[in-house]
């Protein structure tokens, strides 16, 4: 039996090459806990058959010491918005359902080069668009340490495959937090790097000015590994860049904490009280902390929900029922199009759609869309100010723990408000790390809570170094 | 905003929507721009500061970065309406 509990990316690797037991043993051991758990939590929306033909393909690998990497035979989830060849690929949309995608994304390239094992695709919200995997066309994912509660969004079904051991590691992505708010109400690692760490070419675009591919894991370590395997620039993706230097060890870290960020409204006290603790564990690791000033930083939320619909609106154009993807039939080509995207497109991606169309329209354009640029540079800049100063940014992850299925999917606004600390790292496209920080009990049930670290850009070997020593406290 | 505000927007997106849809989107887009419109006041403060972006267009060799017909057979294979190889569309010009 293997201990998947208790599994590390380095861990699965000494025992694959030591020959303890071989990538079939590994992947079926999770196929096993995805039988079990899966039915209650629905991380996936597909396993895939060929998994243990995959891992028999690493087994080879190892046999012949054919390019073996830490990855070989690694067990990983996939969220549904990244595009392996010839399997299907849905966002979690009606849209989509049955399309298969007809290349591979970049990342998926490199993992397959590295001999990773794919499990399945985890579910999501419909297009990235959400923050509770509930907007999901095929039905909500459950958190695996309340199974009445939602796993966060919109990679729920990533965090929640790592949290209930039904993957080792997984690919998700992030928007405005949808890797680091799921993993924070999953008790994972999620990491969101520096725009263009990682090359977008595969990922379904969203808002292709803040999108990034997030790895989420259980251990800092293991998200280090597999961002260390994904990054780097990409032809394929022109605003990608060099990987950044992933080990260089600095003493006497400085942490800053935006008191701007302690006055956000709906800030739950549970919430407040472990962040206040894990401020004092830095300080006890020997990091100075201080209070900074972010003067934008609440201006963050209403800069990217105007940014974000303008950019949907105009990626998702794209589905019309013409070329691939959901047809309707009407009563002229024209006709189509309206039919398709009705029944194609879900409540929120339709909403967002519609304000986006209205953001860019002739009149408002210069009202919102160019007034929320000028205020994202504002924001940008006093990011760059106090990255001259402090090494790192300290903030709670998410406003609360987990909350119930169905508790805020009836207005959006609320659910938006979910993302506060998420969503200024995207606007500024710097690195952020969401890092497990503890537990609250809410009615008999163990939830977790999470702390973010932000860094300057392209220096994600600072968000690792600082969580593992969080970690290791 | 009203209804019909609503109704031009869903035909700009090309997009049909419900009667209940409208009514829904009309409150919850109003409550949306009603928040956002807080950096309105931001910029009449900081004064409008736009800026050329940092990121500059990429270009590279106008050449097909792939092999003729390699793609062909997924691609047609994802077409909901075809003939052949051919997408299949309905008329667009009226006699």
């Amino acid at each position: 039996m293997i201990d998947t509990k208790s599994l590390t990316i380095r861990k699965a690797h000494d025992a694959l090459v030591k020959g303890e037991y071989t990538c079939v043993d590994l992947a079926t051991a999770y196929l096993e806990n995805i039988k079990k758990f899966d039915a209650n939590i629905h991380a996936y929306l597909e396993v895939y058959s060929d998994v243990l033909e995959q891992a028999k393909m690493a087994d080879e690998r190892i046999k012949n010491k054919d390019n073996v990497t830490l990855l070989t035979g690694i067990p990983i989830s996939v969220k549904d918005n990244i595009l392996i060849k010839g399997r299907i690929v849905s966002s979690a949309s009606k849209m989509l359902e049955n399309y298969h995608a007809t290349y591979d994304s970049t990342v998926i390239k490199k993992l397959k080069e590295a001999g990773a094992v794919f499990l399945g695709r985890t579910n999501m919200d419909e297009f990235a668009m959400g923050g509770s995997t509930e907007n999901s066309a095929f039905g909500p994912t459950h958190n695996p340490h309340d199974l009445s509660r939602v796993p966060g969004g919109t990679s729920g079904g990533a965090a929640a495959s790592v949290a209930g051991d039904m993957a080792l590691v997984a690919i998700g992505s992030d928007t405005g937090g949808s890797i680091r708010q799921p993993s924070s109400f999953c008790g994972v690692v999620g990491l969101k790097p520096t725009y263009g760490a990682v090359s977008r070419y595969g990922l379904m675009p969203m808002g292709s000015s803040f999108d990034q591919i997030s790895p989420c894991g259980k251990t800092l370590e293991d998200v280090k590994i597999v961002f260390d395997f994904i990054s780097g620039r990409d032809v394929m993706d022109s605003t990608s860049i060099e990987k950044p230097i992933l080990n260089k060890e600095k003493t006497k870290l400085k942490i800053g904490i935006p008191k701007e960020s302690m006055k956000v409204d709906g800030l739950d006290k549970v919430v407040l009280k472990n962040f206040t603790e894990s401020v004092e564990k830095f300080k006890k690791l020997g990091y100075e902390v201080k209070e900074i000033s972010l003067p934008n930083i609440n201006y963050s939320l209403a800069v990217y929900y105007t940014l974000i619909p303008a950019e949907i609106s105009s990626n998702l154009a794209r589905f019309d029922g013409v070329k691939y993807g959901l047809q309707q039939d009407g009563e002229n080509m024209v006709d189509d199009y309206f039919k398709s995207r009705q029944a194609g497109f879900g409540k929120e991606v339709t909403r967002r759609i519609i304000l986006g169309t209205y953001i860019l329209s002739s009149g408002y354009y210069d009202a919102y869309y160019n007034k929320a640029n000028i205020v994202r540079d504002l924001i940008r800049d006093d990011f760059k100010k106090v990255f001259q100063d402090v090494d790192l940014i300290l903030t709670p992850t998410a406003p609360s723990p987990a909350f119930k299925i169905g508790e805020k999917i009836s207005d959006p606004l609320t659910l938006y408000l979910e993302d506060i600390f998420t969503v200024p790292a995207n606007l500024a496209g710097i690195p952020a790390v969401s890092i497990p920080s503890g537990f609250t009990e809410i009615a008999g049930k163990k939830l977790p809570l999470g702390v973010q670290l932000m860094s300057a850009h392209s220096n994600e070997a600072v968000l690792f170094q600082a969580g593992t020593d969080f970690e290791n406290q | 905003m009203e209804i019909k505000d609503i109704e031009k927007l869903a035909k700009l997106a090309r997009i049909d929507l419900t009667e209940e849809q409208k009514q829904a989107y009309l409150k919850e887009i109003g409550e949306i721009l009603g928040y956002v419109d807080q950096i309105k006041d931001v910029v009449a403060k900081a004064g409008d500061q736009r800026r050329v972006p940092d990121l500059r267009n990429a270009v590279r060799a106008d050449q097909a970065s792939n092999i003729t017909g390699e793609n062909t057979d997924a691609l047609v294979a994802e077409f909901p309406r075809k003939e052949g190889n051919y997408l299949k569309v309905k008329k667009i010009l009226e006699n």
